[in-house]
């Protein structure tokens, strides 16, 4: 279950950004990410996730275990908070919306189409969706966007729910969010111009 | 794989969801041809088969590129991708819900649109047969190429150009079978043919589709 | 393809896959393209012009069998380089060489200009012979399907921003749709069976073509084959400058 990370190197666009870079994430055990934009962070999460392949290095413990919620929610805006929510926990097999929607305060919206939420009440709806995947890693890229201070309090206190139960966090964000958490600044692991990991622009320097 | 069904035919149906935008087209195009080519009802009969093909054809190509491009923006095709669903299901999927609310549609409406342009009457039943098993292949290569376009902004004409191509055998075959049964010749021949291409993109190019959304994800 | 069996060897930069280094590649296409380029023209004007002007006219064709030494050549050409394109796009797909990726972008528009050579003289030949300039005979319709593919191929090559993207999709792209050209080239056969005579080109010759036209012809092919190689060299160079300067860039960018 624990999230090994060993010497990853990790590019956007054929070009190396973050290089030699490695962790552990225990359960119960959250890691926030910091580092000035386009340091990578977004690029480390994608690939963490499984959607683009490392560079280099070596990445263990992720096989099914990922939850990924990026900038956009892949909300339907013709979908209500219900049908929207139930359509994720029935493609990760999850029985129950009930705690998700209670966590984020739903409650209220649950039949409203998601096109006519606010764009808070979208990003609550966007967080919620992580609690249907029954996942335990959980991989957030600057979840509180948009967020007023009571939902980013929710966010958290669902965060420590979920750690408490035995999962995990690794998060993307600028802001404080009082989480006892660990903090990876990932600036000192930026590539440089003479970085060699194979990056498809190398074979033609 | 059922609850991205029901998901996609719901999305269909509900107000901006686009479902009856081919059949409309399929009405348009088949009412312009006789403008085009004249009334005289046996020049009509003749070239029908292969006007309610082309039609059919023309308005599946034409609901490709919301196949994959909605769930492209919202980022669903991100979470989808880390879903316990492999790719290949997800988007064989995509294609069976394109099918139900574009391709089904336009088998029924074609016999109503065969009496516009006085479809012999044997043909009926041959061209709803051909064109049942035919829009299933055009709605999979379809996906093929909407995975294949589906990073490129305004792609849709881009997609026209590299999906239609490959539509070229199903509708030599789909329309040869609606053109055999309608002069009473035997279409049993490219029935076998056009069933054969059906049941060949539908098991293989869900996998050459899934191969491209990856790399369009990436 | 004979690829599978390469992968299994470990990756050395030896023999012929040395070349699948960019700048190696550069190094050895710098010294091999003078040469192939005045091999193609040699064997283009020796062949063109022993083609045109000294072989006699055929009795039933008169003068107009003339534009063979054109239209078979270009005609072979188009469908060879949708091969090669095919073989170069599994290569980069199983090994990653750009070198193969950018050489089968480099080709697919001199395919594009063969298909629509092959096409043209086809046309110019077939009025005066059968009357009219197109017909939708199986033969000329594949050729006019070939080309729509080709188009395609290239057009998604420039609609993607990112090289290593479109390479990837455009493989995938050549992939599939070599299935589907050899789908249609069937589809079209049973669609229409045609006027088009057979292959004049083959093993037994002596049934098809006689010895003068077939020497001059069997010239011409050679002249076309290096001329496509000379231009698929030249422009796989230049492809792989381009992505040398936009690699030097980017990395000068990010200081």
């Amino acid at each position: 279950m624990t999230l090994m990370i060993r010497d990853l190197c990790v590019a956007r666009g054929g070009l190396p950004v973050l290089q030699g870079l490695s962790f552990t994430l225990a359960p119960g055990q959250a890691l926030i990410l910091r580092g000035p934009n386009g340091s990578g962070k977004t690029t480390l999460l994608r690939t963490l996730a499984g959607l683009q392949p490392p560079l280099a290095g070596q990445i263990d413990g992720t096989e099914e275990q990922i939850a990924y919620a990026a900038h956009s929610d892949g909300l339907k805006a013709m979908l209500s908070v219900r049908e929207n929510l139930t359509f994720w926990a029935d493609v990760f097999g999850q029985p129950d919306i009930v705690p998700a929607l209670d966590a984020f305060a739903l409650r209220p919206l649950i039949d409203r189409l998601a096109g006519t939420l606010s764009a808070g009440q979208k990003r609550r709806l966007g967080l919620a969706r992580m609690l249907v995947t029954g996942r335990p890693i959980w991989m957030l890229d600057e979840p509180t966007v948009s967020l007023d201070v009571d939902a980013v309090a929710q966010f958290a206190a669902a965060v420590r729910a979920h750690l408490r139960a035995g999962g995990a966090a690794l998060i993307a964000t600028h802001i404080d969010l009082g989480l006892e958490a660990d903090v990876l600044d990932v600036t000192p692991f930026r590539a440089t111009q003479d970085t060699r990991a194979g990056a498809s622009d190398e074979a033609f320097l | 794989m059922t609850a991205l069904l029901r998901r996609d035919l719901k999305l269909a149906i509900r107000a901006g969801g686009g479902f009856g935008l081919g059949l409309a087209f399929f009405l348009i195009v088949t009412v312009l041809v006789p403008f085009g080519v004249g009334p005289q009802s046996e020049l009509l009969s003749r070239i029908a088969p292969g006007i309610l093909w082309l039609g059919a054809l023309l308005a599946c190509l034409l609901s490709l590129d919301r196949l994959l491009a909605l769930d492209w923006e919202d980022g669903t095709l991100d979470l989808l991708a880390t879903s316990p669903l492999p790719l290949e299901a997800a988007l064989s999927v995509k294609a069976l819900a394109h099918w139900i609310t574009t391709g089904l549609p336009l088998v029924l409406a074609a016999p109503v649109l065969g009496i516009l342009l006085n479809l012999p009457a044997a043909g009926y039943g041959w061209l709803v047969l051909s064109l049942l098993l035919g829009t299933p292949a055009l709605s999979v290569i379809g996906t093929f190429g909407a995975a294949l376009t589906v990073g490129v902004k305004r792609g849709g004409l881009l997609m026209s150009l590299l999906v239609l191509p490959l539509y070229v055998p199903t509708l030599i075959f789909g329309a040869e079978v609606a053109r055999r049964g309608a002069t009473g010749m035997d279409p049993v021949t490219p029935l076998l043919m056009l069933a054969g291409i059906s049941a060949g993109v539908i098991a293989i190019m869900p996998f050459a589709s899934a191969a491209a959304l990856r790399v369009n994800l990436r | 393809m004979s690829m599978t069996e390469d992968t299994a060897t470990p990756k050395r930069p030896s023999g012929f896959w040395s070349y699948a280094n960019p700048v190696k590649f550069l190094g050895l296409s710098e010294r091999v393209l003078p040469a192939v380029w005045a091999l193609a023209a040699i064997s283009l004007v020796v062949g063109l012009i022993w083609g045109f002007f000294f072989t006699p006219n055929a009795d039933k064709f008169e003068s107009t069998v003339k534009i063979i030494y054109l239209h078979v050549p270009s005609a072979m050409m188009a469908i060879n380089v949708w091969v090669m394109m095919l073989v170069t796009s599994l290569i980069w797909l199983i090994r990653r060489h750009h070198v193969s990726a950018l050489a089968a972008k480099a080709a697919a528009p001199v395919g594009v200009v063969m298909t629509l050579i092959a096409l043209c003289t086809g046309a110019i030949w077939g009025q005066p012979m059968w009357g009219t300039w197109w017909a939708w005979d199986p033969r000329l319709t594949s050729f006019l399907i070939l080309f729509l593919f080709y188009l395609g191929y290239i057009a998604l090559w420039e609609a993607i921003e990112d090289p290593d993207t479109a390479a990837d999709l455009t493989s995938v792209l050549c992939l599939v749709g070599s299935v589907f050209a050899v789908l249609s080239r069937y589809a079209v056969n049973f669609w229409n069976q045609g006027l088009h005579q057979g292959a004049s080109l083959s093993l037994d010759k002596e049934e098809n073509v006689a010895d003068v036209f077939y020497f001059p012809l069997l010239v011409c092919i050679a002249g076309f084959v290096l001329l496509f190689l000379a231009l698929v060299l030249y422009r796989t160079g230049t492809e792989i400058r381009l992505r040398r300067t936009r690699a030097l860039q980017a990395r000068e960018a990010r200081l």
